[in-house]
């Protein structure tokens, strides 16, 4: 673990260096925006409807108490989708579908030396490969989350009428109350360190695989399973460093 | 002229070479030939900087690669065009993006004078109207002359081929080992082909090097390795019936 660690950290020293030229740097972050970016907007979209919709509901049917306010379920469902969901859930998704395609993509250049191809013509490949990756999630990531925040909002109002539970002027007054603009700058740091992790995490497994296409399929699994957990641990550290 | 002197090679506790030290002459078809796992390629990717040697050297017209700082050896590996075995051609890209694309990282070139020597690269290797081809979309042997495109676009004085023919039909493979023959000897450049296939030593082998348990065993040219009775070039390039016959035959022709 700890060799990787320094591998992982060699590697970093690497790829985050000044591109070689910016046209082809350009043209590859242009190709990452849309392959980690755009192309997640469905997956993102379908979740965050249907968990904001949930969340609502859920806070809804368990609100018995008379002493609470109606709006609560708005502000509960704000909170959750900001604070938590938005940035946390859907990374975790994310680094499902966009990490193992990164690792894989990298994985099966590096098992068909393309990378060595790379190498020869004296680019530094961990650059020109992964840098454009990681300024495509670190600057869609958080476009993402704040879509995401959106969505799940509108998914709880949507389910709330659909379930005569809540007004939308009630559920709208919760989703008003007490929000704090601290909160979603918290969220969308989270989403930027997330966004890196992912990226990076999924790239140091795909670039050091060795073997064939079976061992390309592991470092992908490999990839989720410590970009997920890594993304756990970071949100722990965060939350405690900003929220607490 | 590439020279490789007395270079090791070490993969953990396993030596895969053992002081090799051959000449690889400019102008001429220079094979590394040798049973798998003898260290054919280890000895061509520690030539192109792939693998660091343990020690030894490797001089490139006199100039010692081992000895290089990054930005000289980024300077040399733009005089050196490699084809893969299995082509390594970027998959997310079109043939024409293949081939331009060392010239879009390295050079300052105008669009229409980068198109110009795509064109020209791509009609070299009898691939014109190709362009808009993904590699995925190409045979085995377009992918290898795809490979051989953008191993020449930059005018490479030194031009590495790691098994160029294999998985390809004897007729394909003769294409390419014809273009291979013809890019060196039109431009002058080292070339360095590591092979299996005997049909291609018979045919372009101008210098033979012969690796067996990772040492330099053998060395000679095409009609050197007809006549030798060295015992593991007998059983290796001769290993067959019909190869002991083609020998047979040869012989008789040369005397």
């Amino acid at each position: 673990m700890i060799r990787n660690l320094g591998a992982y950290f060699l590697m970093m020293g690497w790829v985050l260096r000044k591109p070689r030229k910016f046209s082809v740097f350009w043209a590859m972050l242009m190709r990452e925006i849309h392959a980690i970016g755009i192309s997640s907007i469905p997956i993102v979209v379908l979740m965050s409807t249907f968990i904001g919709a949930v969340i609502s509901l859920q806070t809804a049917s368990n609100m018995d108490n008379p002493l609470l306010p109606s709006y609560t379920v708005g502000y509960i469902t704000q909170s959750s989708v900001i604070l938590e969901f938005s940035p946390t859930i859907i990374s975790l998704i994310l680094a499902g579908k966009v990490g193992s395609n990164i690792s894989s993509e990298i994985g099966t250049m590096r098992i068909t030396e393309q990378i060595d191809a790379l190498e020869i013509m004296g680019i530094n490949s961990l650059n020109h490969l992964i840098l454009p990756k990681v300024f495509a999630a670190v600057i869609y990531f958080p476009i993402l989350v704040i879509f995401s925040m959106i969505l799940a909002m509108v998914g709880g109002l949507i389910s709330l009428i659909i379930s005569d539970l809540s007004t939308a002027e009630t559920y709208v007054l919760g989703l008003r109350s007490w929000f704090e603009v601290y909160n979603v700058i918290y969220a969308l740091i989270k989403t930027v360190a997330f966004g890196f992790i992912i990226v990076s995490v999924s790239s140091f497994y795909g670039y050091y695989v060795k073997g064939g296409s079976l061992d390309v399929g592991r470092a992908s699994t490999k990839a989720v399973v410590i970009s997920s957990i890594t993304i756990l641990i970071t949100n722990f550290i965060i939350t405690k460093l900003m929220l607490l | 002229m590439i020279s490789v002197q007395h270079v090791d090679k070490t993969f953990g506790k396993q030596q895969v070479l053992f002081n090799i030290t051959a000449d690889f002459q400019p102008g001429k078809i220079n094979l590394i030939i040798g049973q798998s796992g003898q260290g054919k390629t280890v000895l061509a990717k520690s030539m192109v900087g792939l693998h660091e040697v343990d020690q030894g050297q490797i001089l490139y017209n006199g100039r010692d690669f081992t000895q290089m700082d990054k930005r000289q050896k980024t300077a040399l590996r733009q005089e050196i065009g490699m084809l893969f075995q299995g082509a390594a051609l970027f998959d997310s890209m079109t043939v024409e993006e293949n081939v331009k694309f060392p010239l879009r990282m390295f050079t300052k070139m105008t669009k229409k004078e980068m198109q110009d020597r795509v064109d020209f690269c791509l009609e070299r290797v009898n691939l014109s109207g190709r362009n808009a081809l993904f590699p995925s979309e190409c045979s085995g042997g377009m992918q290898k002359r795809v490979g051989i495109a953008r191993a020449i676009s930059m005018n490479p004085k030194y031009l590495f081929c790691d098994e160029p023919n294999s998985g390809l039909d004897p007729k394909t493979a003769i294409v390419i080992d014809s273009l291979i023959k013809d890019i060196t000897y039109e431009y002058g450049i080292t070339t360095i082909v590591i092979t299996h296939d005997m049909n291609s030593v018979i045919e372009i082998g101008d210098n033979i090097l012969f690796i067996h348990q990772g040492k330099n065993w053998w060395s000679g040219d095409k009609r050197d390795i007809i006549e030798t009775n060295n015992p593991e070039i007998e059983s290796f390039v001769y290993a067959s019936e019909f190869m002991k016959k083609i020998r047979a035959s040869l012989r008789e022709n040369i005397s």
